[in-house]
């Protein structure tokens, strides 16, 4: 439109140069795509005019790129505000932190946009679009693989890649090997009058329309895999097992739709577990292998097989798959009571409270307990665990390495009531001391010990510690027992055990969302890589000064952007030129201005082109 | 054991000195290609002024196919091609390039180019001696990333140079962004060499972080393309338009010299085109990749979602480019808002939003 020539424009031209790419070449250049027509006219009928200028509107390109347009901003704030689905406890942080701005948030679904109304609202109506505009497009697309490719254009001189010669040939000689020329060359092609019409490239459209259901299958199959997923974690300590049944797990949660009758049967335990970590160099405390070492049954025979499950390698099992998320350690105690018996003993998970050195907390519940005269006495204890500990004159209880070089528990313990009759469920991680009396020493000190294992302190192995000369035992107090005042019982600290955490996933969909993914991919790469284009020949005989020849006219028309099309044409002509050999050119002054084919048209200077080129 | 440790430190050590160095010549390429406007502003030829209005040398567009004017019998040796641009589209040749048709111009352009295939090779052997230095793929942590990005989009560059494509108008932005990557890189996110933590011992980080860096740099090419696009394209408007406001003889003298619009837009469109599939593969490498390290393969985690916006926001420059009304320079704005995402993906996470992509080493 921009192209001045400074000569009026032929009315037929004008509007249509606005429009597509063979926007002004009728037939022959429309349908080149199945791209929907755009209308911004307003609708003049009732009820069911407005009703399709709806439809029409929604399943517009113009609407189809504002929803996607609102769809990447509207994915935004999820990125940036904390995510209930993602970390919970920076949501309520959040919220604790921002009175007002919480409560809008809240209002507002921006603690869980990806399943809030807005958003959903935004990508239901991008596919009810996408549906409304694949339907019509691959109809629209049959019938022009059913029909054929459209005749050629009065004028082939306006198309962008032409080409001309004279020939001494007979035109159908010429139409003839044209046709078998390019159908060799996998066009459809059919004559049409004095001239050949063919197209190539539909591929692309194919493409298009695959790639655009295959978003539609993507997303059928995230719904499927949110709807019957289930999803559970289970913490195992070395030595013991798990077995697929909810009651085993430690948290569940599932979809609408998961059955959990149809839970499979299969299990496994943790045999050991593997961490090493950079000992070095900045990244000291790198953590560099994670593995845990498990073995594992499914179905009812109950065969054992070894595996080792780390981060990136989940075990595939029974249609289930366990990841390795997390792991700590376990202390292992053995509580005696007033009666000098054993009341517990068993290794008791401390979770990190600082996931770079683990430094750790966890408490150790001993309902059976009694004192010396026989009487209940349940204890309780609160452990701090460091796996490294800094030393007695490090000041802190902190750990200063997550592999255990020199691991000591401090416990203080309590007495009294537990409340683990109440039936309630309880917090295995935390004391409920409600109805507890701390043990306190004469003084009224809180009665505390720091401990080390009892099988390291018998080896009598010096601890390094990543200090040279390393430490001893003698830094603590050697002892890995803690006596309770008045003869109430003990504790001994007796070694260490790893645990890892286990997620354990089913999501049923995961196939057909790669099956999804993968046709997106080859249909994108047929419709961005593949050009859909026309080519015409046309071949005459006229009188030239009393002598007949045939003039041949080549012309191509590709999509907007087909920057080879030239090239193919070149392609094409030599192709032809064999079966109609190039005869001289007549004088050209006669001839000069105008087209040779086309004596008609003289009359008709308004080509943009013709213009800028005299 | 330490005898190695020490062998790659050393090499950690020469990737360092090969990075500097490196970074040392791009200098020395940005200051020819300086030389090389600077001189080439000296012609004085109002080219594409000339084209738009109409009054001398036929648009480059339109190959003439009357093969002589002047009388007798021609033979043809094989028919003539006549392009003619798409209507709506201006007939305007490209630019001479930044050396303005001078030939000091050309020479400093010439020695730029020199000067950053050498710059390139320092920065390639800095990348494999970092790699080397770690024995894995040289994409642990943001400054690997931005050595290797900055590295794959100068090969970029050169290539297209090698298949005597005309870009060569590129090549200042290019060094002028590789230097300020490359800045930022040894200064804000330098981390020594070193193993990676069990989360990226998989092989899909070399298949997804190779595909994210390939179609980051790539995307980087189409951007500066666009961006120039727009510049370009106002000029172009202003020239058309005699009545209206006329740029400034600064604005003539930089953007007379780059190619039309219609190029930088072609050129834009087709990297992009090109590239989008690779992301939206890398996305899905992603994803198969997540499935296995984390037992689901979209968790809308921040990086995931803004892989997302970036795809999304391509989709949607791909579709303005199929609307009408929206092609052009709305199209051109909406692929930028795209590559902003990116980048916004790249710096952004990593630096101020914290999730399960924590690879940054800062
Ligand atoms: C779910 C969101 C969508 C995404 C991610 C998407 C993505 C894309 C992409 C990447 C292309 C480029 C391929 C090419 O140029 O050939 C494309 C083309 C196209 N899309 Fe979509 N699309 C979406 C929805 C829609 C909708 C709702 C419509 C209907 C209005 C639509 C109609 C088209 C058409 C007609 C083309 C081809 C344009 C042409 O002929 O060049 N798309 N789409």
């Amino acid at each position: 439109m921009a192209t001045t020539t400074g000569t009026p424009r032929e009315p037929d031209t004008g509007a249509a140069a606005a429009s597509d790419a063979g926007g002004d070449l009728g037939a022959a250049g429309s349908q080149l795509s199945t791209a929907p027509k755009e209308d911004i006219s307003f609708p003049s009928l009732g009820p069911i005019g407005w009703a399709r200028w709806f439809w029409r509107q929604l399943t517009s390109m113009r609407v189809a790129l504002l929803l996607l347009f609102l769809l990447s901003i509207g994915a935004i704030p999820g990125s940036l505000i904390p995510q209930t689905s993602i970390d919970p406890v920076k949501v309520e942080q959040f919220k604790s932190e921002h009175d007002t701005l919480g409560a809008i948030y809240d209002k507002l679904g921006m603690f869980h946009v990806y399943s809030s109304v807005w958003f959903s609202a935004i990508y239901l109506l991008l596919f009810i679009s996408l549906i409304g505009c694949i339907v019509p497009r691959t109809w629209q697309f049959v019938g022009q693989l059913r029909g054929r490719p459209p005749a050629a254009p009065r004028r082939l001189t306006r198309l962008p890649a032409y080409t001309t010669w004279r020939t001494d040939a007979e035109p159908e000689a010429v139409l003839d090997a044209a046709q078998r020329m390019l159908r060799k060359r996998r066009f459809r092609a059919h004559r049409a009058g004095t001239a050949v019409a063919a197209e190539k490239g539909y591929l692309r459209e194919v493409g298009n329309l695959v790639f655009h259901v295959a978003l539609i299958v993507m997303l059928v199959a995230f719904a499927v895999g949110s709807l019957w997923k289930s999803e559970g974690g289970k913490l195992v300590t070395e030595g013991d097992g798990f077995s697929n049944s909810l009651v085993q797990y430690d948290d569940f949660k599932s979809g609408p739709f998961f059955d959990t009758d149809t839970m499979e049967p299969f299990g496994f335990s943790l045999k050991r577990f593997v961490a090493t970590y950079e000992r070095t160099g900045p990244q000291k405390g790198t953590p560099r292998i994670f593995r845990a070492d498990i073995s594992y049954f499914t179905g009812a025979d109950g065969t054992e097989h070894h595996r080792s499950i780390e981060v990136n390698s989940p075990l595939d099992i029974a249609g289930n798959k366990v990841f390795l998320l997390s792991h700590g350690y376990s202390p292992v105690v053995t509580v005696k009571d007033g009666r000098g018996k054993v009341v517990y003993h068993g290794a008791v998970p401390f979770l990190p409270q600082d996931p770079k050195n683990f430094t750790s907390t966890g408490v150790v519940k001993v309902p059976g307990a009694q004192t010396k005269d026989g009487k209940r006495n349940q204890l309780g204890f609160n452990g701090l665990f460091v796996p490294t500990f800094g030393g007695k004159n490090s000041g802190s209880m902190f750990s200063q390495f997550p592999a255990p070089d020199f691991p000591v528990l401090a416990v203080n313990a309590w007495h009294g009531d537990l409340g683990v009759d109440s039936g309630l469920p309880q917090n295995v991680y935390q004391l409920d001391t409600k109805r507890m009396k701390q043990y306190k020493d004469a003084k009224g000190n809180i009665f505390k010990k720091m401990l080390m294992p009892k099988d390291r302190l018998e080896r009598g192995v010096r601890q390094h510690a990543g200090v040279k000369g390393g430490l001893t035992a003698k830094d603590v107090a050697a002892d890995s027992t803690m006596q309770l005042p008045g003869g109430q019982g003990s504790i001994t600290f007796e070694g260490i055990k790893s645990w890892a955490s286990f997620k354990i996933t089913h999501q049923p969909g995961n196939g057909l969302a790669l099956t999804g993914a993968v046709a997106a991919l080859l249909g994108l790469a047929g419709s961005l890589f593949i050009q859909r284009r026309r080519v015409w020949v046309r071949a005459e005989r006229v009188e030239e000064n009393g002598v007949g020849v045939t003039v041949v006219e080549m012309a191509g028309l590709g999509r907007s952007e087909s920057p080879r099309l030239p090239d193919e044409l070149g392609h094409l002509a030599e192709a032809l030129a064999p079966h109609a050999p190039l005869a001289p050119e007549p004088p050209a002054a006669e001839a000069a201005d105008e087209d040779p084919t086309e004596p008609t048209d003289s009359a008709d200077p308004a080509d943009p082109s013709e213009g800028a080129r005299a | 054991m330490t005898l190695a440790a020490a062998a790659n430190e050393t090499l950690a050590h020469q990737s360092n000195v090969l990075v500097y160095s490196a970074m040392a010549v791009y200098t020395l390429a940005f200051l020819a290609h300086m030389a090389e406007w600077v001189f080439g502003s000296r012609s004085k030829v109002g080219r594409t002024a000339a084209a738009l209005t109409g009054e001398a040398t036929a648009p480059a567009a339109v190959t003439v196919q009357k093969a002589q004017q002047g009388g007798g019998t021609a033979v043809l040796e094989r028919p003539k091609i006549v392009t003619r641009s798409v209507s709506g589209s201006r007939d305007v040749p490209d630019g001479p390039g930044a050396h303005g048709g001078t030939e000091k111009g050309d020479l400093y352009g010439r020695i730029a180019i020199s000067l950053t295939v050498l710059a390139w090779a320092l920065h390639v052997g800095g990348v494999i001696t970092r790699a080397l230095s770690v024995q894995r793929a040289p994409w642990g942590n943001m400054y690997e990333f931005s050595t290797t990005f900055a590295a794959v989009a100068v090969s970029f560059y050169l290539l297209l140079l090698v298949l005597k494509k005309n870009v060569r108008w590129i090549g200042l932005p290019l060094v002028t962004t590789v230097l300020l990557d490359l800045g930022l890189a040894i200064s804000v996110l330098y981390t020594a060499s070193d193993q990676l933590v069990p989360a990226l011992h998989s092989y899909w980080l070399w298949i997804h972080v190779s595909c994210a860096i390939i179609s980051g740099a790539a995307l980087y090419l189409g951007a500066v393309a666009t961006l120039l696009f727009l510049f370009r394209d106002r000029y172009e408007d202003k020239l058309t338009d005699p009545d209206g406001p006329q740029p400034g003889a600064f604005a003539v003298s930089v953007l007379e010299r780059l190619p039309s619009a219609a190029s930088l837009d072609k050129f834009a469109y087709r990297i992009n085109a090109i590239v989008f599939p690779l992301w939206t593969f890398t996305i899905i490498a992603g994803a198969i990749w997540a499935e296995a390290a984390w037992g689901r393969y979209w968790g809308w985690d921040p990086k995931e979602v803004w892989a997302f916006i970036t795809w999304v926001g391509y989709a949607c420059y791909l579709h303005a480019r199929a609307t009408v009304g929206w092609k052009g320079r709305k199209a051109a704005v909406l692929g930028l808002i795209a590559f902003a995402c990116y980048l916004f993906n790249y710096y952004g996470v990593n630096i101020f939003v914290t999730g399960l992509h924590s690879y940054a080493g800062v």
